[in-house]
């Protein structure tokens, strides 16, 4: 009986989440502008890869994206490395510092950077845009990073250092293999975080540059004149490459699953 | 004087304090977080001409339509968070008790529509409700339900993360001590995610009081929130106003996470543990 229920609520939940996202993803094979059946159609698919404004803007958000990860995960590993061996008041202080974006509100992080921004005359450039992106993104790489440098043995950088490793050594060759899947979630962690990113990039972003979220939200205000059945294909394309994700990892994860009970019985 | 110190290192040529790699990060924090504050703060207490003056805390007190705004937000605010508790608490206690390796799965299903941008995720379920004929009717209604699409996933991660590396003995423990389940639930579970429970309401209260791109998909443009307002005032450049509210949100901040007893240390409430 309680397998029932939470079966139940597993499965109303997941049609809550999932619903629109299906509905919007029939209604991608359509024409029109509002969710009307005119007939199958794969026209929004072929317009949205035509459409050079709608390609310029996907491959503006993924390489600002990428970089943002990139420049983040840099930094928030060096820095969760140093607050976590920091004990003073530099640690204390980057430490708390660094939780500070991530409970703000995000349009006042927005219009802060902004202001900040316009004062060396660098308002609403790529700079600005990146730099507002890195500070969104790197205190989730520090989150990602320092359990694995809690659960890492302490012993093994002092080991090294005693062996004749310098401390850069040490730290490229033990610390970081060491730490490496902190470092890797937090990058993906990142690059997610600076997609779904609306707030940072209206108020930062250079005139005319468009990401998914700046888009999607001027043709949600003016659904008139706007690509609405496009954006239906595009939210389609990103959901059946989320499930084959899914599916991949299912299968993977499924058959490690297997692999570990065949080792428990062979016991 | 410092020529002691050079002859202690004489063959390393570059050694350092592992506790000094934060450097780097202490400056950009510095930079780009703590000082964009500070000048929030500078701004709402200055007049256009750059003298010091408490007119714009004055005008936020005394305009009503502001004082409005604010309360909507709050209780927008506040109702998306208890139904996303409401919601996201059945949710993550039921795949934490998942035995299988189904569990980081369906965890996987909750968490991946987070992939899908969030603007168009507000598309597809304003189309949604478009289509089954609540949109334009019920602004209030429909904001609630889309900021609860939005954050519910920031709810379930928290929660599920404390309830994943709590004790399930001490649940039996109870039961064969007499317990019933809704002192099992009141006595033993909730208090001991508590922690989860308040994450959860740091990553959801704030965001669904400013998000005004769900609250503007959803409420047909009719419905203000404070991050309307901040954007209308910025857009009319006037950066007094848009400060003092700022500095409203950020006191806001600080009691949510003094009543949340700190933002608990090292939550990535973002991150998945599979």
């Amino acid at each position: 009986m309680r397998k029932f229920w939470g079966f139940c609520i597993i499965v109303v939940a997941l049609v809550f989440v999932y619903l629109p996202i299906i509905v919007l993803a029939v209604y991608s094979f359509t024409e029109s502008k509002s969710l009307i059946w005119s007939g199958f159609s794969i026209e929004p698919y072929l317009s949205l890869f035509s459409s050079s404004e709608l390609i310029n803007m996907l491959v503006n958000t993924a390489v600002l994206a990428l970089l943002a990860a990139a420049i983040a995960t840099i930094l928030g590993t060096i820095g969760a490395i140093g607050i976590f061996y920091n004990k003073k008041i530099l640690g204390k202080f980057t430490s708390a510092a660094s939780r500070i974006p991530v409970i703000n509100a995000e349009i006042v992080t927005a219009i802060s950077l902004a202001f900040v921004f316009s004062f060396v005359f660098l308002r609403g450039t790529y700079f600005s845009l990146l730099i507002g992106h890195v500070v969104i993104c790197v205190p989730f790489v520090v989150l990602s990073v320092l359990p694995k440098l809690k659960q890492m043995d302490s012993s093994l950088y002092e080991a090294a250092l005693d062996l004749g490793a310098t401390p850069t050594q040490a730290l490229f060759k033990v610390v970081l293999p060491e730490i490496l899947p902190g470092v890797i979630s937090g990058f993906l962690l990142a690059i997610t975080l600076s997609l779904d990113d609306y707030m940072v990039s209206a108020y930062n972003k250079p005139d005319g540059f468009e990401t998914i979220s700046t888009f999607v939200y001027k043709a949600l205000a003016k659904p008139r004149n706007a690509a609405l059945a496009e954006l239906r294909a595009l939210s389609s394309i990103i959901f059946v490459v989320m499930v084959i994700g899914v599916l991949i990892i299912n299968f993977r994860s499924g058959s490690k699953y297997k692999k570990s009970k065949i080792k428990e019985n062979r016991r | 004087m410092t020529h002691g110190c050079e002859e202690k290192t004489p063959k390393i040529s570059f050694r350092f304090n592992r506790g000094q790699l934060c450097l780097p990060y202490a400056v950009f924090l510095a930079l780009f977080v703590i000082f964009p504050l500070l000048v929030i703060v500078y701004y709402a207490f200055t007049a256009k001409d750059g003298t010091i003056s408490f007119a714009n805390f004055v005008w936020f007190f005394t305009d009503m339509s502001m004082i409005q705004v604010l309360l909507q937000s709050i209780a927008i605010g506040a109702i998306t968070t208890v139904v996303c508790l409401l919601l996201g608490y059945p949710v993550a206690y039921v795949l934490s008790r998942i035995k299988s390796h189904r569990r980081g799965i369906l965890l996987l299903l909750f968490v991946m529509p987070m992939c899908i941008n969030f603007v168009l995720r507000a598309m597809a379920m304003k189309e949604l409700l478009d289509m089954i004929g609540l949109l334009g009717k019920y602004n209030f209604l429909n904001t609630v339900i889309g900021m609860v699409y939005d954050f519910l996933p920031f709810m379930i991660l928290p929660l599920y993360s404390v309830l994943i590396k709590m004790d399930k003995s001490l649940e039996e423990a109870a039961a064969d001590l007499g317990a019933g389940r809704a002192k099992i639930f009141g006595s033993v579970i909730m208090p001991l995610s508590l922690s989860g429970i308040l994450s959860g309401i740091t990553m959801v209260f704030l965001p669904s009081m400013t998000c005004y791109v769900i609250s503007d998909t959803y409420g047909n443009g009719k419905l203000r929130i404070v991050g309307k307002a901040i954007d209308k005032c910025f857009g009319q450049n006037d950066i007094n106003s848009a400060s003092v509210i700022a500095l409203v949100l950020l006191v806001i901040m600080l009691l949510v996470t003094l009543f949340t007893g700190g933002f608990s240390k090292n939550d990535n409430t973002r991150g998945v543990e599979l």
